[in-house]
């Protein structure tokens, strides 16, 4: 017999890939966060004066902070003084400087996530910088990149390397004083990627990022500036997973992107942190704030995330489109199973004249999750023409799940034209039944129908990486039907 | 090739099928006729694996298996294709994807290696011309803003592609207009073989007179009450059903 509901209900387990666990010495700070634990982690950093006074000021105001609980997402308050703010693999002296300083384990659980660090093996055409809790520890055809102009590099070692570049941008986007996490952030983060294109460059291969949780009560603090001067592009790709353990991690990371005029910025995301296990057990809190700048005229800035793991997701990757004829992208697909909770959308801030934006989100809720899109399109008073087009979907795959969605529009200017759309289906008997009955499992009937409604958005996804994101849509959603 | 004895079936506690008996060979046309509510769709879904239906006694062979223990898609791999009355649309599953993975399901199933892509193409592309398809169908999405005519032969352009050797047309004849249903009926007869037999469900005649059934069901409240020769459909059109309807009442 085909898959009814009920069926569909009770068939929803999962094993997570990547919830292994390297074994590693590491220096980890004892769990605590006050100014001694600050000049602590610019220390070990290494970092330049001006840093640790930015951290400080951050860390001062964000004791006057709450914690946000205007999103559609229900967790125990967090203890931040039961958290590590510093774990790192065990260095020689500064820090690698070629693989084979690297701590083989490190490489191993890299290889093992199918990133190989060994430029050899990788993808013709992407470089990576792999970051292992809260540090960077390799960083791949540096020098391919750097006899183009671009610089790559982790934000540990741009903060010491390119003071100037760091003072200008650092916080321009999301200052220290935006929101409780950038807050945070601001304070404490550890690394991340920079990454600079000089003017007219078109940056010579795919750029990405690996970030890894592995120690146990730290949090990951990353921060990742990217800037496109004028009439350059970048095409960036952030991948992310953790071990399964039982209680709740902190990922409170803050990126910041800035394009010039005639700049473009790609920036793609495939997040798939530990989502707890079957219960609702565990899991990442994956509370980031992404914000682009199109600072130039006629810049550009997609933001495509793909977005299936972590216990709780509250992001809103943004575009400020500042200049003239400014375009700002948000493209999304965020998949909700078992007790996973998602609040995810985007802000389109239209300040420049014929600015345009499009925002596609597509929800896809099983098990017991919660998928809710919220979105803001501001038009300003300046933004005389802007356009606005939305289209927001959900699928739900069972009956134990919520699909929600709160759009917010603001118009001030009488040129405007915002358009929004909405639809909830749902996977129908009907639809599973079709497929079974042309010779499909059900699971590849859902599977396949799953990637269909999320056709849109995989293909702005860099082709190899639609790939990987298919594949973990299917993934994800494996056992969700009998 | 298919052997149904004594089949009840029931949705819920109302029982829908009372005991039927049917056999068909290989090669053989059978069509099912009868008033709206008689359980021809039951049988056409209960013969292809659909759920929310019970069979509380009786069994149903298919190729000497007991097709009432296989899942849907292991029927739809030995073999069984039912053309949908109302066929779902896949929004963003391309057609030729569905197809493909349909058929390589299939060939898999009977371990035979995937088709290999040029040969999908070909095979494709011959079958779209046999049913006068316009190749672009192949690239929308699954039935998607296809009109009832485009649908229709969507099903058939499946069954031509899947080569099922049990066919259950379940209303194929519904909201078709006359061209598409003589474009529908010229694709069914050219899938007529020794090896391949069909059960179409139909309420009217007129497919009928496309495609020549060997024999004819009248199923009237879960019955067959009546079984025949192509002559019967014309009887039917002539008298309607509800002199069959009071024939049984009365006996």
């Amino acid at each position: 017999m085909s898959a009814s509901t009920q069926e569909i209900n009770n068939l929803i387990n999962q094993d997570y890939k990547q919830g292994f666990v390297t074994v590693l010495e590491t220096e980890t700070f004892a769990p605590g966060l006050d100014e001694e634990v600050i000049h602590r982690l610019s220390k070990v950093k290494n970092e330049p004066e001006f840093m640790l006074e930015y951290r400080l000021k951050a860390f001062r105001h964000w004791q006057t902070m709450r914690s946000p609980e205007w999103a559609f997402v229900k967790f125990d308050p967090i203890d931040y003084q039961a958290i590590s703010y510093y774990s790192a693999p065990k260095r020689k002296e500064d820090g690698p400087k070629s693989l084979d300083e690297i701590d083989p384990q490190v490489l191993e659980a890299y290889k093992k996530l199918g990133i190989p660090l060994d430029e050899q093996e990788r993808l013709a055409g992407v470089a990576v910088d792999a970051v292992f809790d809260s540090v960077s520890v390799a960083t791949t055809f540096k020098g391919k990149l750097k006899d183009a102009g671009v610089i790559f590099c982790p934000i540990s070692e741009a903060l010491r390397d390119h003071p100037d570049l760091i003072k200008q941008y650092l916080g321009s986007v999301v200052p220290h004083t935006d929101n409780y996490f950038a807050a945070l952030n601001a304070a404490v983060f550890t690394d991340g990627s920079f990454v600079y294109i000089p003017k007219g460059v078109r940056c010579p291969m795919e750029l990405s990022t690996y970030f890894r949780i592995n120690a146990a009560n730290t949090g990951q603090f990353e921060r990742t500036l990217i800037i496109a001067d004028e009439g350059s592009h970048v095409s960036y790709l952030e991948g992310c997973t953790a071990p399964m353990r039982d209680e709740n991690q902190l990922h409170a990371a803050v990126v910041e992107l800035v394009a010039m005029k005639d700049a473009t910025i790609k920036y793609s995301t495939v997040q798939n942190w530990y989502p707890g296990d079957k219960e609702g057990k565990g899991g990442i809190y994956n509370f980031v704030t992404k914000r682009a700048d199109c600072r130039g005229d006629n810049s550009k800035v997609s933001w495509t995330q793909v977005e299936t793991g972590s216990a709780i997701t509250w992001k809103y990757p943004s575009c400020i489109l500042t200049g003239d004829n400014a375009v700002g992208e948000f493209y999304s697909v965020a998949l909700t199973n078992n007790y996973q909770q998602a609040d995810t959308g985007t802000k389109m801030i239209h300040i420049g004249k014929n600015t345009r934006s499009t925002i596609i989100s597509k929800g896809i809720s099983a098990g017991k999750g919660q998928n809710t899109y919220r979105g803001l399109v501001k038009v300003l008073k300046s933004a005389a023409y802007a356009r606005n087009y939305t289209q927001c979907d959900s699928l739900l795959v069972g009956d134990k799940c919520g699909a929600h969605t709160f759009p917010y529009v603001e118009v001030k200017q009488p040129s405007a034209q915002v358009e929004h759309e909405a639809t909830t289906s749902k996977i129908s008997e009907d639809q599973l039944f079709f497929c079974q009955q042309r010779g499909l499992s059900a699971e590849d009937a859902v599977s396949m129908i799953v990637n269909g409604f999320c056709k849109a958005v995989f293909k702005e996804l860099p082709m190899e990486f639609a790939v990987e994101a298919q594949a973990l849509l299917g993934l994800s959603l494996e056992g969700s039907v009998g | 090739m298919l052997t149904i004895k004594n089949l009840h079936v029931n949705v819920g506690d109302k029982p829908i099928l009372k005991g039927i008996n049917l056999q068909i060979n290989p090669g053989e046309i059978h069509a099912i006729m009868g008033p709206n509510g008689s359980g021809k769709s039951t049988l056409a879904h209960i013969l292809s694996g659909k759920s929310g239906y019970t069979v509380t006694a009786g069994s149903v062979a298919y190729n000497n298996k007991d097709l009432i223990d296989m899942a849907p898609e292991i029927r739809a791999r030995e073999g069984v294709f039912l053309a949908f009355q109302y066929p779902v649309e896949i929004p963003g599953v391309s057609n030729i994807y569905l197809l493909k993975a349909a058929l390589n399901a299939i060939r898999k199933h009977q371990g035979l290696s995937e088709v290999d892509a040029m040969d999908f193409l070909t095979l494709v592309k011959g079958k779209v011309r046999l049913l006068e398809m316009d190749e672009k169908f192949l690239y929308r999405a699954v039935n998607e803003g296809f009109s009832g005519g485009e649908k229709k032969r969507n099903e058939i352009l499946q069954m031509a592609i899947l080569e099922p050797r049990l066919c259950i047309l379940d209303e194929t004849d519904s909201g078709l207009d006359i061209d598409a249903l003589k474009i529908v009926s010229e694709g069914v007869n050219s899938l007529r073989s020794p090896d391949r037999s069909f059960v179409m469900v139909t309420h009217y005649q007129r497919l009928l007179d496309y495609i020549k059934p060997d024999f004819v069901h009248v199923l009237a409240n879960g019955q067959i009450v009546k079984s025949g020769g192509p002559e019967l459909a014309l009887e039917l059109e002539e008298k309607g059903y509800s002199w069959l309807e009071s024939d049984q009442v009365a006996a």
